[in-house]
């Protein structure tokens, strides 16, 4: 019985697994690359939800991330592409290889999400706005000054390894991730921060602790949604990842409700496929991006969702909770 | 030494423009606790709009103007300019951020957002009318018209060394005039006044029979009226201007203002003018193409080091 938890902390990805696996052979290859970015949007949206959702600060800097992570795999990538693991066939090679640069992405971003938050972090919430945002620009200002990075035109010729199953798997990761620190004492701490900061503080709750920790973990996931999307169209520049695409993901969390995770997933997987409908009118998407923000301010701030969960509607409640949420009761 | 007076003169005439917008960074900041995200885009606006004024009023240039001619060209596209951003800074104040003034704070950062998104991206559609201006401009960059020719000062550049051209000292004494101004009203009128002390406690002004709304109002129009401004002295000498030319400027101005104390008027002329000083000096000396990272380290160092900034007072959260 002891083992239980843990298989039921794995079932998620058990179940997923095949799933995905179904979805990457029926998906036409047409719709293949709106489907992977249907994905990467659920992994920033998700993650950037922490960060904005979660504990009430407000992070622009998310493409910075996200270019961290991707220039960290292709690097890797590039640099291994011709090495085989010996004891491995070619295909798993591969994966093991992307695997490894995956989990790269993750830990350099992370360190950057450190660097950018301690002392940005310590400050109110408007002031971290300004400073991710003209974080994301020296990322940029950086690569592009860089040699090794190919400087603006970036890096060409990765090769193909993001496909359904790699980000279905890591979207399903970040909702897992995002739901069980909603449950758990880390995500309380969030909570109370978001709703009064002083209180929370007075409360003994360090405060700048746990909003470094929240920012370092949504980084590591912008890292890893930049990885996924430079191995999705073999390419890694720096228009990839502009304050726009920052803003992209703040329209997915605003219009979900920030601090739902189920309003997350669901306004990625709405804009993005609506969107790619709407193709032609490409040059009003941005305006309408500008118009959705202001509307929804004024007449529904708290998003479609609030910060309301799919899984706390009753029928779903039997279901059960994860295990650490219900061991606090 | 000629190196070291060159970038004095060329790290003030920058200074000079991000104190221009600094100024209403912090007003704005002041008065409602808003980080106005769209100040950087009202800059873009005010250069649009002297342009769209040029071309309308003006016409071609004539190289045979006599001098004040050229000085009241100048000045009516400058006011043009000044008075239609103040209406834009007047509407977006009264239809995107009052309605959010008792809401979380967050919310009116989000509309701000929206605000910049939707200058920047409205100024990039194609444009809709086509005479007698085409507006919007669309994405791809336009020359601002000339409306005060370009003269170097040669003796200085073959006395000292020291390239200054005409331009550079217009603007430097139109950014200090206003700020002059600026602070005249701040700080010697019954308006002024009741801006301080709407930024002290709008509740307790309020009661005291401040008019809070229009105190607010003015304040938007004051620092988008200086913004536009900054912006016309920026594409007079430096002409080539698009719809996202604002948004750099803007973030460095913000330092500017963080720098110098945010919420203080003083502070952000001071702040402007180091930053922009700062900036020329370490990209003039080390490696030039770093200079937009050279900002954000400024605004990472203040916050570690000082963050009521240069001239702020260090005040407790109340609960």
């Amino acid at each position: 019985m002891r083992a239980w938890p843990v298989v039921k902390s794995f079932l998620p990805f058990v179940i997923g697994f095949p799933v995905f696996w179904a979805l990457e052979q029926v998906v036409p290859s047409a719709w293949n690359l709106v489907a992977v970015t249907v994905f990467v949007n659920i992994v920033l949206a998700v993650s950037l939800n922490v960060v904005n959702g979660f504990t009430g600060q407000f992070s622009l800097g998310h493409a910075g991330f996200m270019a961290v992570g991707a220039y960290t795999s292709a690097k890797i990538t590039l640099a291994l592409s011709d090495v085989q693991l010996g004891f491995l066939p070619v295909f798993w090679s591969d994966q093991l290889v992307f695997a490894l640069a995956l989990l790269a992405a993750m830990t350099t971003a992370a360190v950057a999400g450190l660097l950018v938050g301690m002392p940005s972090l310590r400050l109110r919430g408007d002031y971290l706005a300004i400073v991710t945002l003209g974080f994301g620009e020296i990322i940029r200002s950086i690569i592009e000054n860089s040699k090794p990075l190919g400087q603006a035109t970036g890096l060409s010729g990765l090769p193909h390894r993001t496909n359904l199953v790699w980000v279905g798997l890591c979207a399903l990761a970040t909702v897992v991730m995002a739901r069980r620190l909603a449950t758990s004492s880390q995500g309380r701490a969030l909570f109370a921060i978001r709703e009064d900061e002083v209180a929370a503080e007075a409360m003994g709750v360090d405060t700048t602790g746990y909003k470094v920790r929240a920012f370092v973990i949504s980084a590591a996931y912008a890292g890893l949604a930049g990885a996924l999307v430079s191995h999705a169209i073999m390419l890694c520049t720096p228009r990839m990842f502009t304050f726009v695409r920052s803003i992209e993901v703040v329209v997915l969390i605003v219009l979900g409700g920030l601090g739902s995770i189920t309003g997350s997933v669901i306004s990625a997987v709405v804009l993005t496929v609506g969107l790619e409908a709407l193709r032609e009118f490409q040059s009003f998407r941005m305006v309408s991006y500008a118009l959705l923000l202001i509307v929804l301010m004024l007449t529904r701030p708290q998003g479609l969702f609030g910060t309301h969960e799919l899984w706390d509607l009753k029928i779903l409640k039997r279901l059960g909770r994860p295990a650490a949420a219900k061991e606090a009761k | 030494m000629t190196e070291f007076l060159q970038h004095l003169v060329n790290g003030l005439s920058v200074g000079a423009i991000y104190a221009l917008i600094a100024l209403g960074y912090t007003m704005v900041y002041g008065v409602l606790k808003l980080i106005n995200f769209a100040h950087g885009d009202v800059y873009m606006v005010g250069a649009f709009a002297g342009y769209y004024l040029a071309q309308v009023l003006l016409g071609q240039y004539d190289p045979n103007a006599t001098a004040l001619t050229v000085f009241l060209q100048a000045m009516l596209v400058t006011t043009g300019g000044m008075a239609i951003c103040g209406l834009l800074g007047y509407t977006i104040e009264r239809f995107a951020y009052r309605p959010l003034r008792h809401r979380a704070r967050l919310t009116s950062l989000i509309t701000a957002i929206g605000v910049s998104f939707l200058l920047e991206f409205g100024f990039q559609l194609s444009p809709w009318f086509k005479h007698p201006i085409e507006f919007p401009p669309g994405p791809s960059f336009r020359v601002f018209p000339t409306i005060v020719p370009r003269s170097q000062f040669e003796w200085i550049d073959q006395t000292i060394g020291v390239s200054i051209s005409n331009l550079d000292i217009y603007g430097l004494v139109m950014a200090v005039v206003l700020m002059l101004m600026l602070q005249y009203i701040v700080y010697r009128t019954k308006f002024g006044t009741a801006m301080r002390a709407v930024s002290f406690d709008w509740q307790t002004a309020s009661l005291m029979g401040i008019p809070v709304n229009r105190v607010i109002s003015w304040t938007f129009v004051l620092g988008s009226a200086l913004a536009a401004a900054a912006g016309i002295i920026q594409a007079v000498s430096r002409p080539k201007i698009d719809p996202l030319f604002g948004l750099i400027p803007g973030l460095k101005a913000f330092v500017a203002a963080v720098l110098g104390g945010i919420g203080n008027v003083p502070g952000a002329m001071v702040g402007g003018l180091v930053l922009g000083l700062a900036e020329e000096y370490v990209a003039g000396y080390t490696d030039s193409s770093y200079r937009d990272a050279i900002a954000f380290s400024v605004l990472i160092l203040v916050l570690l080091v000082r963050p009521s900034g240069l001239f702020g007072r260090v005040t407790a959260e109340k609960v």
